[in-house]
């Protein structure tokens, strides 16, 4: 495999979590603005771990989910008690103060960023993402918060392990509201929808190769039009149904 | 003065969450709209009044796209579409920005010379001071226009509800624009009073300045101006506060905890603003 293609499917991996980390909290009715600080301590956790306690990436990602799931259980109770608007500023004040904590952290490089020693490949990488995805995600909504960030401490884990160098300027808004899109253009109401969306987001910029700046433009006009001809994502509950051909759909078909 | 921009962004924002119920994530975008069209003109050799002039037009025309394809398309849509295109729409211009004029820094001419006044010990400079009575002016006008006029009564109807307000006749099709074109002036005023006196100027030089905004926004009271410009003044204090103890380091921990705090302990802000409950997303 071309080190090209690995590159692209690896990041295609990692946002497929990120975007499971936002869908999660999403189909309990909460946005989540915060997904980026989620998998800053996830990543900065693992990778503190495997450099400093030479725990192998493969035990070391899945605590650096674990610390994100953490910290998310902790500030759950407070943040949670905000709804709509305020809950999502809340998250997003969270991922500020994080990133801005992990400057400040002298430990783990501060402002200079972190190299990470252990070296995982596409393999892990994706065995992790599609655990991910046979993990029934609808199934925990309970504790939807807690458990996306875990998801995101898990990408942030594997970015750290794969790339071999983190900063904190790498977790900052932008990668946060990425991980909202992707749900939210795959679409909220099927499991496939964040899949689907981090697909289109990670590979359409690819497929675009004009130049850096304008495949940006192109790709946040599209997100616009894509917006306001179908607000609802790309897929949708009903036409999943109606394409396993199941007896919901049959029934749906007659009502409608 | 940093304060005065953030309680001018924090207006911009306050007012569409106001009157539409609706956070305009485009906003940074516009103030950065606003800067960057102002450096622009300023070092093709035009006068400077000229460019301040240009920036503000642009921040109108810019805000009217946002309208056209946001709120229009999305206000029956889901609660989270709005926000989203909104979010597109800033990424759509940094990128522009980017793909225009690179991602460098830019540095302004030094447009006013040594208009300091020297006050005791105290440097103010005049510039700072033209631009802080205009911020004061031009918010206080928007107070006017909301309390006084028709256009104001119609505002705080679609305020309370937009479908309510279309049965009752209010031209919600013409008064909607206007809401996003006013938000436009502000952060796009605000982006060519950063660029006059900061003479800096970047294409991502919105979202430092966007997130101190909301925090203004919120800290004061979603939906009162009043209450932003509060906000935006409190987190200037805060800022010069938290250097003083902690060092340059912690500014942004303190800024984002206190909105932390405030959002976990008194969600409607300090000054109040609308229910927890009725904001959407």
């Amino acid at each position: 495999m071309s080190g090209y293609l690995e590159g692209v499917l690896v990041v295609l991996a990692i946002n497929t979590v990120l975007a499971y980390a936002a869908f999660l909290p999403m189909a309990a009715g909460q946005l989540n603005l915060g997904v980026a600080g989620f998998a800053a301590i996830g990543g900065y956790v693992s990778a503190y771990a495997s450099n400093n306690a030479a725990l192998a990436p493969v035990l070391a990602i899945p605590l650096g989910g674990l610390a994100a799931g953490f910290v998310a259980l902790v500030v759950a109770v407070p943040v949670l008690r905000t709804r709509g608007i305020y809950l999502a500023l809340a998250t997003f004040a969270l991922s500020q103060i994080v990133q801005s904590a992990i400057l400040n952290l002298e430990v783990v490089g501060g402002a200079a960023g972190f190299p990470v020693t252990a070296y995982i490949r596409l393999p892990t990488v994706a065995a992790f993402a599609v655990g991910v995805f046979v993990l029934d995600v609808r199934a925990f909504q309970v504790a939807a918060f807690a458990l996306g960030s875990l998801l995101a401490g898990i990408a942030g884990g594997l970015y750290a392990h794969h790339f071999n160098y983190i900063e904190a300027q790498y977790f900052n808004v932008s990668l946060g509201i990425t991980a909202v899109l992707y749900v939210l253009l795959g679409g909220t109401q099927s499991v496939l929808g964040p899949l689907l969306g981090a697909a289109v987001f990670t590979l359409l910029p690819e497929a675009l190769r004009v130049s850096a700046q304008w495949r940006y433009v192109l790709f946040a006009a599209i997100i616009i039009v894509a917006m306001a001809l179908r607000p609802q994502g790309l897929v949708t509950g009903a036409q999943i149904r109606r394409l396993l051909g199941g007896a919901g759909a049959r029934e749906q078909e007659r009502a409608a | 003065m940093l304060g005065a921009i953030y309680a001018m962004v924090g207006v911009a924002l306050t007012f569409g969450i106001g009157v539409l119920r609706f956070l305009n994530f485009s906003i940074p975008g516009l103030f950065m709209a606003g800067g960057m069209t102002t450096w622009a003109l300023v070092n093709a050799g035009l006068p400077w009044p000229v460019a301040a002039a240009a920036a503000l037009v642009v921040g109108a025309l810019a805000a009217l796209v946002v309208e056209r394809f946001t709120w229009r398309w999305m206000r029956h849509a889901g609660p989270y579409v709005p926000l989203v295109s909104s979010m597109a729409f800033l990424l759509l211009f940094e990128n522009l920005a980017v793909a225009h004029w690179g991602s460098d820094l830019r540095t302004m001419p030094r447009l006013f010379g040594s208009a300091d006044w020297r006050i005791g010990g105290l440097v103010i400079s005049l510039p700072q001071v033209v631009g802080l009575a205009c911020a004061i002016g031009l918010i206080w006008c928007l107070s006017l226009l909301l309390r006084r006029t028709r256009i104001g009564r119609a505002l705080r109807t679609i305020a309370e509800d937009s479908d309510t307000a279309l049965l009752l006749g209010v031209d919600i099709h013409r008064l909607v624009p206007l809401v996003f074109v006013i938000s436009g002036l502000f952060a796009a005023f605000a982006g060519l009073l950063f660029a006059l006196n900061y003479r800096q100027v970047h294409p991502f030089m919105g979202e430092a300045l966007g997130l101190k905004g909301i925090s203004a926004m919120v800290i004061g009271g979603m939906g009162n101006i009043w209450g932003a410009i509060a906000g935006g003044l409190i987190i200037g204090l805060v800022e010069v506060l938290s250097i003083d103890a902690f060092g340059a380091d912690f500014v942004d921990i303190s800024v984002y905890g206190l909105l932390l705090a405030i959002l976990i302990l008194r969600p409607t802000g300090l000054f109040g603003g609308m229910p927890a409950e009725g904001a959407r997303a």
